[in-house]
């Protein structure tokens, strides 16, 4: 086991190092001039385009931009944003805003999704599972900026039960609509993998054993079956915290969030490569951990599963 | 955690529910009396830049610092014409030397008083290359700019000798050549006095300014929010009648015109596009529909062979007089634009109407024109526009009319974004025709021709090269009085209209509006809110 986790961990050095520099070429090749379009619709003053380009150090050949970010990131320092801010500082402040709303989106997922999908899955062909069904159905085909823009018309100015967008970025109880209109998609999945993933087990010679052991329906169900249901789910989660982390533009943009999406959502407007580089590779850093943690949990819950 | 997360539901909506209520029952009582010590919000946005204002060019730090900061004197939001603020008055004889004298009194946030000195290192500061100021060829005017803002190299001195300090209230400012209209650049926020601690730490007052404006900043919390509050001691013209302005900060213009309609946010920028057609409905007496210094156009490529032709002028006429500017300004742009004239925005000093005798819908005409001038070259035409802007819309709208009216294949050239339809502008990477614009600096029509038109002018695009334009220009700059100056670049507009290097579309205007909270609200022609007026409701 912990040889294990030490090779996936010294697997993600070369992930991370081919990462960054494949967002950094990408940065570099996005059409325009960053310099020039710091002037706006005015005419660039050439003497101090120079001087600016030097400043930021974009004056130097591509390789050479890659090594100072590089040499740069090794000592912690993200570099700086054009406003003059560090790129730490911006994804301080960034961070903490969309963990919190995914943590939101993500409680809504595990914490109504699974029963959902459990009790549709354990009473299929009911009512009960008929309407999951089409709830989840209906979930899935509206698009996201749909039900964001509906949810704020409706909870935000019809009924006034909470501000049409987010007041403090900061107040988890503020974000509580969005998050949820962000993990209602998810949601829908999670519902319909696991009524899927205990329809299939219920039939499986391990659960008639244990039914046949005279064992609690109780502990049949939530030690047998939901355990071993939950592997395809977990798989999802995680790759879907991911996402979530990764900050959601549209929802972010229509309550006014100031997350991870909103922040790349700037920086690549502006073809800001420190900043844009610094959130992608913690963006990819939080992928690999989290996949990490999802092929640990298999473990967990499948006893069959080990790791050496 | 489901069951909390209920609980935390019930009390949200039962705070907002309060909240409404009693906002409900204090704008129902409440008559037009105002507290002058309540703030009021502003949709902003992220500065770009820190806050030094010869570095803030973009709307979002420019509306902050032009509340922090006075220069020698700013425009009257009623009619644009100059309004003295920190200077007395300001002399000249030859158009090239002024003499300024300073009003006693001022003072900045800090409670240093404002000097002569506190001007000239400022601008001094600004210009100088190594200070990377976005806005530093504005102080281009002055004698020994060059100096302090080489080309290439390290600047040989820090100094403009064209600015001198005489005593604490007067100095003068010597110009490099003869612009008569020099008085309207000072009211740009650029030229905007510094105290005396900002020299030591520039860095650190971009992050915390110190001005001497009608506004004292409070804080800014970064991507959230930029607080002030009226500055006690402020002796401009314009005192404030609120007791400050909170800049908020939105990613849309759709999230703070649902924040605007529930009373969370007081003033806006300009409504979202998706709500142009109904803002007036929804928000009724608080609507607000008022002209703006800016206009939009479409530019030829002059640099061409295929548009440099000695007729061609006339092929550009028709183009111009094809376009159907009220259907197009009625429809597809919702009445969010107002048919142009001119080639010199509506309100701006100098402003004459009628001057662009091609922008009237006239087909027939335009078909002689055409004939006259040989036809487009290649009979197609391409406008290249940014597709991040907006402007699909329009562009194809005009490209249809050209289409119809005239039998030339029109279509529009969309970049993906706005930095990159620059690029390929100034790179002269444009085959035909692209959009463009100009929003203005200061309220006078000289700002609208002479950096547009002028052969080689910063930013003229479309390389038009007129002797005779430059000419009139050049009288113009050098006549003895602002309205002399005014009349003169009138008759220079004369000849634009005769060689049309662009063909002026229609005038931005403001459609914005604000909350229940607020009254007193109207805009300006640079688009902002007539910030020291806004009476917040007591």
């Amino acid at each position: 086991m912990g040889t294990y986790v030490l090779r996936r961990i010294l697997q993600m050095i070369p992930v991370f190092i081919g990462a960054t520099l494949l967002i950094f070429l990408m940065v570099y090749t996005l059409p325009g001039d960053p310099i020039a379009a710091l002037f706006g619709d005015k005419a660039a003053d050439p003497a101090q385009v120079a001087q600016l380009r030097h400043l930021y150090y974009l004056d130097q050949p591509l390789w050479k931009q890659y090594l100072h970010y590089m040499w740069n990131l090794l000592q912690g320092n993200f570099g700086t944003s054009f406003t003059g801010r560090s790129v730490a500082a911006l994804m301080g402040d960034a961070f903490p805003v969309t963990i919190r709303l995914a943590l939101v989106a993500f409680a809504f997922e595990i914490f109504v999704g699974i029963p959902l999908g459990l009790l549709s899955g354990l009473k299929r062909g009911s009512l009960l599972d008929t309407l999951v069904l089409i709830g989840t159905l209906i979930v899935i085909s509206i698009p996201v900026f749909v039900l964001a823009n509906v949810a704020q018309q409706v909870v935000g100015v019809n009924l006034g039960w909470v501000t049409p967008t987010v007041q403090n970025s900061n107040d988890i109880s503020q974000l509580i609509l969005p998050g949820l209109v962000l993990g209602s998609l998810s949601l829908a999945f999670v519902t319909r993998l696991t009524r899927t993933s205990i329809g299939e087990n219920r039939r499986a010679d391990y659960m008639r054993t244990a039914v046949a052991k005279g064992l609690p329906q109780r502990t049949v169900i939530s030690r047998h079956l939901l355990r071993n249901s939950l592997i395809p789910v977990v798989t999802f989660l995680g790759t879907d915290l991911g996402a979530l982390m990764g900050g959601a533009i549209v929802t972010e943009g229509i309550f006014n969030v100031k997350g991870v999406g909103n922040l790349l959502y700037q920086a690549i407007r502006h073809k800001e490569g420190p900043t844009v580089v610094g959130v992608v590779t913690v963006l990819v850093i939080v992928y690999l951990v989290a996949s990490l943690v999802v092929d640990l949990l298999y473990a967990v819950l499948d006893p069959r599963i080990r790791y050496a | 955690m489901p069951g909390a997360t209920r609980v935390r539901w019930v009390l949200v909506s039962a705070t907002a529910v309060a909240l409404v209520a009693s906002g409900c029952s204090s704008s129902s009582s409440g008559s037009s009396s105002s507290n002058a010590n309540a703030t009021f919000t502003y949709q902003s946005g992220e500065p770009q830049n820190p806050l030094q204002p010869a570095n803030a060019n973009e709307v979002n730090g420019g509306r902050v610092i032009q509340n922090l900061f006075r220069g020698l004197v700013d425009y009257d939001p009623s009619n644009s014409q100059i309004r003295m603020q920190v200077a007395e008055k300001i002399d000249t004889s030859d158009s090239q030397t002024f003499t300024v004298t300073l009003k006693s009194g001022w003072t900045f946030h800090d409670g240093t008083p404002v000097k002569a000195k506190n001007f000239v290192d400022a601008w001094n500061w600004g210009a100088n290359v190594k200070n990377n100021q976005i806005n530093s060829d504005w102080f281009s005017d002055i004698q020994g700019y060059a100096d302090v803002h080489p080309k290439s190299g390290n600047p040989a001195t820090g100094q403009m000798s064209g600015l001198t300090v005489q005593d604490d209230t007067h100095f003068t400012i010597k110009l490099a050549n003869k612009v008569s209209y020099f008085e309207y650049k000072l009211g740009y926020p650029a030229f905007s006095p510094l105290p005396d601690g900002f020299f030591n730490d520039p860095a650190g007052y971009g992050q915390k300014p110190i001005g001497n404006g009608p506004y004292q900043f409070v804080s800014w919390d970064h991507n959230s929010q930029i607080v002030t509050k009226a500055y006690p001691n402020y002796q401009g013209v314009d005192k404030p009648k609120n007791g400050g302005v909170v800049f908020k900060a939105y990613t849309t213009s759709e999230a703070a015109y649902a924040d605007l309609q529930s009373n969370n946010l007081d003033v806006m920028d300009q409504v979202p596009p998706s709500a142009l057609a109904s803002y007036k409905t929804d928000l009724g007496s608080r609507a607000i529909d008022s002209p703006q210094g800016a206009i939009q156009s479409i530019g030829f490529t002059l640099y061409q062979p295929d548009w440099s032709g000695a007729n061609l002028n006339k092929v550009r006429q028709a183009l111009s007089m094809a376009i159907d500017r009220d259907t197009i300004t009625k429809t597809v742009l919702q009445g969010s634009r107002k048919s142009a004239t001119a080639f010199v925005a509506e309100g701006v000093a100098g402003y004459k109407s009628g001057t662009c005798t091609a922008c009237k819908l006239d087909v027939a005409q335009a078909k002689t024109l055409l004939q006259e001038g040989g036809g487009v070259p290649g009979n197609s035409l391409k406008i290249t526009y940014n597709a991040d802007g907006g402007h699909k819309e329009w562009v194809d709208a005009v490209c249809n009319n050209i289409r119809q009216n005239l039998g030339v294949n029109c279509v529009g050239d969309p970049k993906p974004d706005f930095k990159t339809a620059r690029a390929a502008i100034t790179g002269h990477q444009i085959d035909g025709a692209f959009r463009t614009g100009w929003v203005q600096d200061y309220p006078l029509n000289a700002n609208f021709l002479a950096q547009v038109y002028r052969t080689g002018a910063s930013s003229n695009d479309t390389g038009y090269s007129s002797p005779q334009f430059d000419q009139l220009a050049k009288q113009a700059d050098e006549a003895a009085t602002v309205q002399d100056s005014e009349t003169g670049y009138q008759q220079a507009e004369g000849v634009l209209a005769q060689d049309m290097p662009q063909i002026p579309l229609w005038y931005y205007r403001t459609n914005s509006g604000f909350s229940t909270k607020v009254q007193n609200v109207s805009f300006d022609s640079f688009g902002n809110p007539v910030w020291t007026a806004v009476q917040v409701k007591g």
